[in-house]
């Protein structure tokens, strides 16, 4: 009979042991301590976030909100691939929210206005999705699931308001509130850490110094946003398409 | 009609490798090109966030397209009943598969994850044509498959019929489904027209056929196999119909647009001010429709091999240049974001003063396109070497069951 080695025998049963808690350790740690945390709480649809923009504020050459997003997002920390041309990047580089002037063809009256994913009740982003990364959640936010995204690009053609980017390069540094990564899609996700963490802003509201962009929710009649929507008037852009959206815009 | 027999491909062996060889060489260079944008990211390509389809999309739709048009002589065979076309119908199954494959590949390799293909196998949204789609195309590989066993195993003889009527119906809705990408996006000036959807059926019926000809002529005119004038006169016939047909929906489609008012902006666009998209269009409609159907239905260069490869060619290069307007000038197009107002200012290129989008295809998403067609080429050579896709001779007592 064979001579067993137990020390051989010991080894590998720690090593195994010690394998197990490193692979499984982390993940129930983890898993407490989201169940901790309050934003482990399912959204629930009994608000509607939403965004009133009044554009009759909204400041020619002003781009505070867009400066704000793309801080609070990280979209800042992106840089320009080395080789790239700068024209090409501009194209390239992924935008949440951008200032749009448009003038009427009759009147020739000029309008400013930020311009952002307008969180459609009924997303043809998320329609078209075919892995379901491209989400809106209970409570009105659309946005996509990094983990499911594979980059098909289809919710950009879909989009009415080319809400959505994609990010074309390497990522190197991001913000803990905003992961990227190569390949995906993204798009204006009313800084929904803001939502988990309770706060009752969006950091383009905090940068508009007049007070131009309103986030509140629209279910509730004594929130701000709704009072607001009830006295002006406010449409929808490409309301034609139904889309009922959650951003709506005064002024137009 | 005398008995068909089939025999694999016997061209010698250095043409054969020599072949494979030049096809792996290019197919290397796209696995190449695919790495490199996998790499580095989209920045490397013409892509932008305004044009976010580039060149390879072009490529594989038309493959794509093209994969459920070459499997319809084969269904003229089976499910039509036509006799002529009975010894067709191997290749016909085959280059459906092929040609699929090579798309698909292009289409995932231009992923901007690519290594997340399990995630669009097993996560799926049934709302999304997409999803729907990759459904229709794993499952027309597999129809065929069986059908291509029940043509090529003479115990399954019998069953080839209904084989081929179900991939026949298969293929009528996954082409439909190819053409709804495009349909159903409201968002697009250019797109969300219902008419999207027969357009892409008939497209396939011609570049398919297109195709299926010159890989025909080619494998037949490189082992010295006979093509008789029977059999070449009917499917020049009938790629010159199909050939109208195209043409057909073409017109219909912008007439229809320019029918209303909204529409006009877009069609002045494509018809007149577009530039590269305006001279493709036209290259398309005359180099691409009309030479073509001169040529197939004019009655000497008509009946020459040469007249119809030029035919061929010129149907393939045009449907090409048709994909390209589609899938790039439809997105190159401003969106009409704000009607009865002009943008005048914009932080994300919405089009000011109506402008549209730039979009420069780069080498490494054109290589990537070539290496689907090449990938197609070589499973189909491979194929026909291997198993007995190929009818011996095609001569006109071979074929036609009225030759005296």
């Amino acid at each position: 009979m064979q001579k067993v080695d137990q020390k051989r025998r010991d080894f590998v049963s720690v090593a195994a042991k010690a394998t197990a808690a490193t692979v499984v350790a982390p993940g129930v740690f983890l898993q407490s301590v989201a169940q901790a945390a309050p934003r482990a709480e399912p959204v629930t649809d009994d608000v509607r976030y939403g965004l009133l923009i009044d554009t009759t504020k909204c400041a020619d050459g002003c781009n505070d909100c867009v400066a704000a997003c793309d801080q609070e997002n990280g979209i800042d920390q992106l840089l320009k691939p080395e080789g790239a041309s700068d024209a090409l990047w501009e194209q390239q580089k992924p935008r949440w929210i951008r200032k749009v002037k448009v003038q009427d063809n009759l009147t020739g009256k000029q309008t400013d206005m930020p311009v952002m994913c307008q969180h459609c009740e009924h997303p043809p982003c998320v329609d078209v999705c075919p892995t379901g990364a491209s989400f809106r959640r209970e409570d009105g936010i659309v946005m996509v699931d990094r983990h499911t995204c594979i980059g098909c690009r289809y919710c950009m053609m879909a989009c009415p308001y080319k809400a959505r980017s994609f990010i074309h390069e390497n990522v190197q540094s991001k913000t803990t509130v905003a992961p990227r990564g190569k390949g995906c899609v993204e798009s204006c996700n009313l800084c929904v850490h803001r939502r988990d963490n309770g706060e009752k802003s969006t950091a383009c509201q905090d940068a508009c110094s007049e007070g131009a962009i309103l986030f509140g929710d629209l279910k509730d009649p004594d929130s701000k946003i709704s009072m607001a929507l009830a006295e002006k008037s406010t449409v929808q852009l490409r309301a034609d398409l139904k889309l009922n959206t959650g951003v709506r815009y005064s002024g137009i | 009609m005398k008995k068909i027999l089939y025999r694999e491909w016997g061209i010698s062996g250095p043409q054969y490798w020599g072949l494979l060889a030049i096809l792996g060489a290019v197919i290397a260079v796209a696995g190449f090109s695919a790495l490199y944008m996998e790499h580095n990211g989209h920045w490397v390509t013409g892509m932008t966030n305004q044009v976010v389809w580039g060149t390879p999309h072009v490529f594989a739709i038309f493959l794509i397209v093209a994969a459920s048009g070459a499997l319809n002589v084969a269904s003229i065979g089976s499910v039509f009943g036509q006799k002529m076309y009975k010894p067709l119908g191997r290749l016909s199954g085959l280059l459906a598969i092929t040609l699929l494959v090579g798309g698909l590949l292009v289409l995932v390799l231009d992923l901007g994850q690519p290594s997340r293909l399990i995630v669009a196998m097993t996560t799926y949204n049934f709302k999304s044509i997409f999803a729907w789609n990759i459904y229709l195309y794993v499952g027309f590989l597999a129809i065929v498959a069986v059908y291509l066993f029940t043509m090529m195993e003479r115990k399954m003889n019998p069953y080839s019929r209904a084989a081929g009527f179900f991939a026949f119906i298969w293929r009528l809705i996954l082409t439909t489904g190819t053409g709804s990408i495009f349909g159903f996006l409201v968002a697009r000036q250019g797109y969300d027209a219902a008419l999207m959807a027969p357009m892409f059926i008939v497209m396939s019926f011609a570049y398919g056929l297109a195709v299926y000809l010159l890989v025909l002529m080619f494998t037949f005119k490189l082992e010295g196999r006979v093509l008789g004038d029977k059999i070449m006169g009917r499917l020049k016939n009938l790629l010159g119909v199909f050939v109208a047909a195209v043409f057909y929906f073409t017109a219909v489609y912008h007439l229809t647009n320019l029918y209303g008012t909204e529409n006009h902006a877009y069609e002045a666009f494509i018809l007149r001010d577009g530039g590269i998209y305006t001279q493709l269009f036209w290259a398309s409609v005359i180099g691409g429709m009309l030479l073509p159907m001169g040529i197939l239905f004019h009655p000497a260069l008509g009946k020459s091999h040469g007249g119809v490869i030029g035919a061929s060619v010129l149907v393939i290069l045009g449907g090409l240049a048709s994909m390209y307007v589609i899938v790039i000038a439809g997105q190159a197009f401003p969106m009409a974001m704000f009607p009865d107002k002009t943008i005048i200012e914009t932080g994300f290129f919405d089009g000011v003063n109506g402008a549209a989008a730039g979009y420069i295809p780069s080498m490494a998403e054109f290589l990537l396109g070539i290496g689907g067609i090449a990938i197609a080429l070589l499973a189909t050579f491979v194929g026909i070497r291997l198993l007995r896709f190929l009818p011996m001779s095609l001569a006109d007592e071979v074929v036609d069951p009225h030759h005296a």
